[in-house]
């Protein structure tokens, strides 16, 4: 617990002089939530207090498993077994909601039974949830309108058509297009940023008092995440709602927040308003998590100064023409077949000692030209020449697999999932001593010396070579599959999303282990992401992509500070600054394929 | 993660965090989760039970399966007594069976077995019976359960309409039953890896061809084909071959939920980061696959397999029941139960039920068993994600 | 475009019922030497002149000397007439042998099927929603033995209990007056009065399989974020199982339509046998039994192509009720 404990959270800068002190629609009093587990009791939520008021936001910010997903969960007492809310208290004044009648009226949401019908009459009425995935977060055989209006139903004594009506009017205010139409459309034939306006509109169907927003936009793309977090923002401001919304995103965090709690191992260490805690945080973890996101977003000062002492030689790898299809089978009987292009007639330079970065959203194509580059993936067409150290050019397009296995030795790639890229059935050092062994460079004790000096390399101490994967958290993870990829001691290494499914405050500890690898070991890299921040903290060139296609390639500062593609315009303000002052996203452009 | 030494290489660790099994292989893990399977390890025994009969069944059956006994037909069972009244009415331990008398109604001539007071057979264990030959090669005379005197017979569990004692029958039936199984099943396993294998790793026309064909094979009604098939068998095969033709036809109808198994698990493998990551490594295409994919689908296979076997038993017992499948003399459970075919007949031995509770302890066992086998094979799915 | 999907699903069934069609002939064509062999000795058995002349005929006509393909052509162009041949046993065409058992078969297959998915439904629910319940428990532990039991010793322990212990027999699907009798609505009734039994004997083993698969597909399904979703709108636990997680598990539930089908047209001729039932399957059997080839073969043709049928409607009825597969 930090210092300002003893204030209730997110206590609002109420102007002097407005002679009214705001008080909170919902107050969380020392909820504990417990999960029951065979090993022992883990509490996931531990002491945490925090109020919401009418009319501003309250974000909750922690890593993964800080416990601020079931902080909001028990707050509905919508935990899913074996969790259960073990104490404490969820104030909902109902009088200060639109629909209150003045009289005081205060229900203790923890003290209803979860299964009651005191409690569902405040699901979805009162307080209204958003959840993460858009994809799954609809049931995929009931139509949008159905599972839409039956909450007006469910709470509003209202006829089929008018409850029809106003699903229509309420698709229309979270600007579905043509919603006459998108009512009967199943959610599949949704897209992300279409499924989470319907769920945003589930949510406001009944007008609620407080809206529950748990990580809204973190599946999203940030074009997409930039025009819901406006919507919301929008939504907010018509209503007057109070508005909790969770996320590890610092720079969502500074784009909507009025207050912040930030959240650790289920506790809550520290809170306050959006400015005193960007400006001046007390707590040791909140500073930690700050520093974490300012320190990307600009030039790693270890990378300038690597390049200050010595330029980016020759190409090394070079692509041109690139193009590749997936075909498919269409038709009647499945006798057509048709074929869509992932990547399109892409050119690509990356030279020796530099690390070239590949930024652009969801099925842009940048992965797929990833595996295409390392020839995981046959090519359609064009050519992809490597120069190796000898001094050799080749053409690695038309290769098979096994003329491959020399050119894939000094070309390595590390994988996006720490998780599924490592094989649980063998040990790490079976691992990293894979491809040394394959080749037939080193065996018994060889082989054992140079996997416990490659753990060294990577930051892990030898004895994890017996250990299985199981037994790492993701960041050590990633470190594993590092040591692997510089195992065979490679000149390029293709990062595809490689910091990505880590924690922010992992997230440059990653980094910075690839750039000392790279003065080390003399390294070029190939970092793919759609993470801008990352891009520029890493990158010395960068190319953005869209649908397939490399719009735009240059210096990373030059394109970050003057983009001259609208799409990277687009792309670039739609990314959220990590400070409150600062905030970007009414003034971004929107990119419309010409 | 306590046992990390260094502590900078994780700062952010959870102190809630319980502490897991860090070193532990994966057997060592389905083992672990296995165990904790009650009915699935009760499951293990009872099947680990059922084999060690079949592998002992000379020894532990009391007498020939095929000797008959003109005057004990349908002998009902008899109850061991463990303990016997001496002369003078204390109590020894000599455990024996009673007596049974035949008797003939003097007008419906219907015969009629009662309880003769004056007879007690007793039984000793490791005794000597009727000479064999283990495994038809070594000759031995010791059996489980033997009379004192040589040559008096007892039925624990009854005689058939020949006289024949049903416990030595149910024992020798029950090698041919559960060999028959683990048999079939070895055969689809082995249809079932390559097609399913093929069809996984090659995709494209391979794949559909083998699919269409599961398919076919999932729609057609299995019973009626595999009776046509073997009645197409000729009559006069001799044992074996016969036992090795209807291995061949139940393994035809059982390869397809392995193959589909195999086929499921190598396209869910196939596109796995650490498969790419191994490939890129440089390992040839064999090292992929048995090194890398291979570990992953073998406990997998393992319930699989393990969950036909039933299968196999319950259908072998079906066609020998309706008499296309094995025939007398060879002893099988479903050949057994046969004669148990018309109402009249059991109704005058009941006992004759008996290998039908064989069957169902066998496959009921082997279910649990794959069920247990089944929810532990994969240790790493419940992992945080 | 569901009719599109029906249209496209019932064209891709005319190869599989080719295939079926030719596997049932090679069934035929399987026992060794030429069944006019077999007819000729049955003949000669019965005492009967065996008229070489009568012989020659047949052979002609159904292309005996000629290859297996000409042969297979032979006998499908008269099967898609509606003549399946002679039974050598029966001395008379197969056609008036085969069509009232079949509907028989077909009426027990449809009304088993009905039956276990009315008991398996609600109790593979409430198995799940109570999972760990003492109910649960019982539920699991019937199922088990239900999934052990070969369905034809379930039949043979009833028949033993209905005699020993009532004195009655239950074998049979028609009462001594109405075997013989012609079809009336007395008869029909009397069938149904029958028709429990062997209905419930069949019906177990699916019946359980099935229980396992509601319970298991609505386990997988009753964590599924959009069930969280609904529950934060305020639907009552019972309405929201029903509407959401029951509905997705439906989906499996209709598709074992495809495969109990066959499973139960299965079952049902070893269990018809037992309980002689004047279904298909104790004739099939007695044919095969005798090597009546043509009679088998038609049963066998017949029974696959119900299941292929099955198959259909099974796969029809999933484009119903699931979007995502008629809109693919």
């Amino acid at each position: 617990m930090s210092g300002n404990a003893d204030s209730p959270a997110g206590m609002p800068n109420v102007p002097a002089g407005s002679g009214q002190e705001p008080r909170p629609v919902l107050e969380v009093r020392n909820l504990v939530t417990e999960f029951a587990t065979r090993r022992g009791v883990f509490r996931a939520v531990d002491d945490v207090t925090l109020s919401l008021y009418p009319g501003r936001t309250l974000c909750v910010v922690g890593e993964s498993g800080s416990g601020k997903s079931v902080t909001a969960r028990s707050i509905l007492q919508i935990v899913d077994p074996p969790g259960r809310v073990a104490s404490g208290q969820v104030l909902l004044h109902r009088h200060l909601t639109a629909r209150g009648r003045g009289a005081e009226n205060t229900v203790d949401l923890v003290s209803l039974d979860p299964r009651s019908s005191a409690i569902r009459a405040i699901r979805g009425r009162d307080v209204a949830m958003i959840f993460q995935e858009p994809m799954s977060s609809l049931s995929p055989v009931h139509r949008i309108g159905d599972q839409v209006g039956e909450v007006i139903r469910l709470h509003e004594h209202v006829s089929k058509r008018e409850a029809r009506d106003r699903t229509i009017e309420l698709l229309r205010k979270v600007e579905i297009p043509r919603p006459e139409v998108a009512i009967d459309r199943y959610p599949f034939e949704y897209s992300g940023g279409m499924r989470q306006r319907a769920v945003i509109a589930m949510a406001l169907a009944c007008n609620p008092a407080v809206l529950i927003a748990d990580e809204p936009t973190t599946a999203l793309d940030v074009t997409i995440q930039a025009e819901i977090l406006a919507l919301i923002r929008q939504l907010q401001r018509d209503s007057d709602m109070a508005v909790m919304f969770i996320t590890h995103d610092m720079g969502v965090v500074a784009e909507i927040a009025d207050d912040i709690a930030v959240m650790r191992f289920g506790k809550m260490v520290e809170r306050g308003d959006v400015f005193s805690i960007f400006e001046k945080p007390q707590h040791d973890y909140t500073r930690h998590l700050l520093n974490a996101v300012r320190e990307l977003d600009r030039p790693s000062e270890r990378r300038l100064a690597m390049r200050a002492k010595a330029s980016p030689g020759a190409p090394i790898l070079v692509m041109s023409d690139m193009r590749k299809e997936f075909p498919f089978s269409t038709g009647f009987l499945g006798l057509k077949h048709d074929s869509i292009v992932a990547v399109e007639d892409a050119s690509l330079a990356l030279k020796a000692g530099e690390n070239l970065g590949i930024v652009g959203e969801s099925g842009s194509g940048k992965t797929t030209l990833g595996r295409c580059l390392q020839r995981v993936h046959p090519v359609t067409s064009g050519r992809i020449l490597y120069t190796d150290r000898h001094g050799k050019t080749i053409d690695l397009a038309p290769l098979t697999d096994n003329q491959l296995k020399e050119p894939w030795r000094d070309i390595r790639m590390v994988f996006q999932d720490p998780f599924s890229s490592l094989n649980p059935r063998m040990t790490v050092g079976q691992i990293i001593g894979e491809p040394l062994l394959v080749n037939g460079s080193l065996s018994g004790a060889g082989l054992r010396a140079r996997v416990a000096e490659l753990l060294g390399l990577v930051g892990l101490p030898a004895s994890a070579a017996e250990r299985y994967p199981h037994a790492f958290s993701g960041g050590q993870r990633q470190r594993i599959s590092i040591a692997r990829a510089i195992a065979p001691d490679p000149r390029i290494i293709i990062a595809d999303e490689a910091s990505s499914a880590l924690d922010v405050s992992l997230r440059t500890q990653i980094l910075d282990l690839m750039l000392d690898l790279q003065e080390r070991l003399d390294l070029s890299f190939i970092f793919i992401s759609h993470d801008i921040a990352v891009i520029r903290y890493f990158c010395d060139r960068i190319a953005v992509m869209h649908r397939g296609r490399i719009v735009e390639t240059g210096d990373t500062e030059t394109v970050c500070s003057n983009p001259q593609h609208a799409y990277t315009q687009s792309l670039l303000s739609a990314v959220p600054v990590a400070d409150p002052r600062r905030r970007g996203m009414t003034h971004r452009f929107r990119y419309r394929e010409p | 993660m306590s046992v990390v030494a260094d502590p900078h290489i994780d700062p952010n660790a959870d102190p809630r965090a319980i502490a897991g099994e860090d070193s532990a292989s994966q057997w060592r893990l389905i083992w672990g989760s296995f165990r904790r399977h009650r009915l699935a390890m009760t499951g293990a025994v009872v099947v680990i039970a059922f084999y060690l009969v079949a592998l002992f069944t000379e020894f532990l059956a009391p007498f020939d399966p095929d000797a008959p006994s003109s005057r004990d037909v349908y002998h009902p069972p008899q109850m061991i007594h463990l303990f016997d009244t001496n002369a003078d009415g204390s109590w020894a331990f000599r455990p024996h069976v009673n007596g049974m008398k035949l008797s003939r109604d003097r007008f419906t001539l219907k015969t009629t077995f009662s309880p003769d007071p004056d007879k007690k057979i007793y039984l000793t264990l490791f005794g000597d019976g009727t000479p064999y030959k283990m495994w038809g090669l070594i000759p031995m005379e010791k059996r489980l359960i033997a009379a004192v005197t040589p040559g008096e017979r007892f039925y624990l569990l009854g005689a058939d309409r020949l006289g024949r004692d049903m416990l030595s029958r149910i024992i020798a039936g029950t090698r041919v039953s559960m060999s028959i199984g683990l048999a079939g099943v070895a055969v689809s396993l082995l249809l079932g890896l390559v097609l399913g294998g093929v069809s996984g790793y090659y995709g494209g026309w391979v794949d559909t061809g083998v699919q269409r064909l599961i398919e076919l094979k999932l729609s057609l009604p299995t019973i009626p084909i595999w009776l046509g098939l073997s009645a197409a068998l000729p009559q006069d095969w001799a044992p074996l071959t016969r036992y090795f033709a209807i291995t061949l036809i139940l393994s035809l109808v059982g390869w397809t939920e392995l193959a589909r198994v195999v086929r499921g698990r190598f396209l869910a493998l196939r596109t796995e980061d650490f498969v790419v990551a191994a490939r890129l490594d440089g390992g040839s295409k064999a090292r992929v696959i048995f090194r890398h994919m291979m570990p992953s689908m073998v406990s997998h296979i393992i319930a699989s397999v393990s969950l036909a076997i039933p299968v196999m038993i319950i259908a072998e017992t079906s066609l020998s029941f309706l008499g296309l499948g094995l025939l007398p003399p060879t002893i099988s459970w479903g050949v057994l139960l046969k004669e148990a075919q018309n109402v009249r007949s059991i109704a005058q031995a009941p006992w004759l039920f008996a290998p039908g509770i064989a069957v169902c302890a066998a496959v009921l066992a082997l279910n649990f068993l794959g069920d247990g086998l089944r929810d532990a094979a994969d240790p790493y799915a419940q992992e945080g994600r | 475009m569901l009719i599109t999907y029906i249209i496209r699903r019932i064209l891709w069934s005319v190869p599989f019922l080719f295939v079926v069609s030719l596997i049932a002939f090679a069934l035929i064509q399987a026992p060794p030497g030429d069944y006019l062999t077999t007819f000729a000795a049955t003949l000669a058995q019965s005492g009967d002149v065996v008229d070489q002349e009568r012989l020659e005929l047949l052979r002609e006509r159904y292309g005996l000397d000629q290859p297996f393909i000409v042969q297979y052509w032979k006998w499908i162009s008269g099967v898609l007439v509606g003549d399946f041949g002679i039974s050598f046993e029966w001395q008379q065409p197969v056609s008036n042998l085969i069509w009232e058992r079949m509907a028989l078969s077909v009426t027990l297959a449809t009304s088993t099927l009905l039956f276990t998915w009315a008991v398996a439904f609600p109790i593979g629910v409430y198995s799940a929603v109570k999972k760990y319940t003492l109910g649960d428990y019982v539920i699991t532990a019937v199922g088990f033995i239900g999934l052990a039991m070969p369905s034809f010793l379930v039949a043979l322990v009833l028949m033993y209990i209905a005699v020993v212990f009532f004195g009655t027999d239950v074998s049979g699907l028609f009462s001594e007056e109405f075997e013989k009798a012609p079809w009336s609505l007395a008869k029909i009734g009397d069938l149904l009065s029958h028709l429990w039994l062997p209905v419930v004997i069949l019906g177990l083993g699916s019946t359980a399989s099935l229980t396992r698969i509601m319970r298991a597909n609505l386990l997988d399904e009753l964590h599924k974020p959009y069930v969280t979703t609904a529950r934060a709108k305020g639907l009552s636990e019972l309405r929201l199982i029903l509407k959401y997680p029951v509905r997705m598990a439906l989906n499996p539930f209709v598709s074992t339509l495809g495969w109990a089908f066959p499973q139960l047209i299965s079952g049902a001729v070893i269990t018809a046998f037992v309980l002689s039932l004047p279904t298909s399957g104790p004739l099939l059997l007695q044919a095969l039994l005798a090597q009546d080839m043509y009679l088998a073969g038609a049963f066998i043709l017949l029974l696959c192509c119900l299941s292929v049928v099955g198959m259909l409607v099974s796969d029809i009825l999933l484009a119903v009720i699931d979007p995502r597969i008629r809109y693919r």
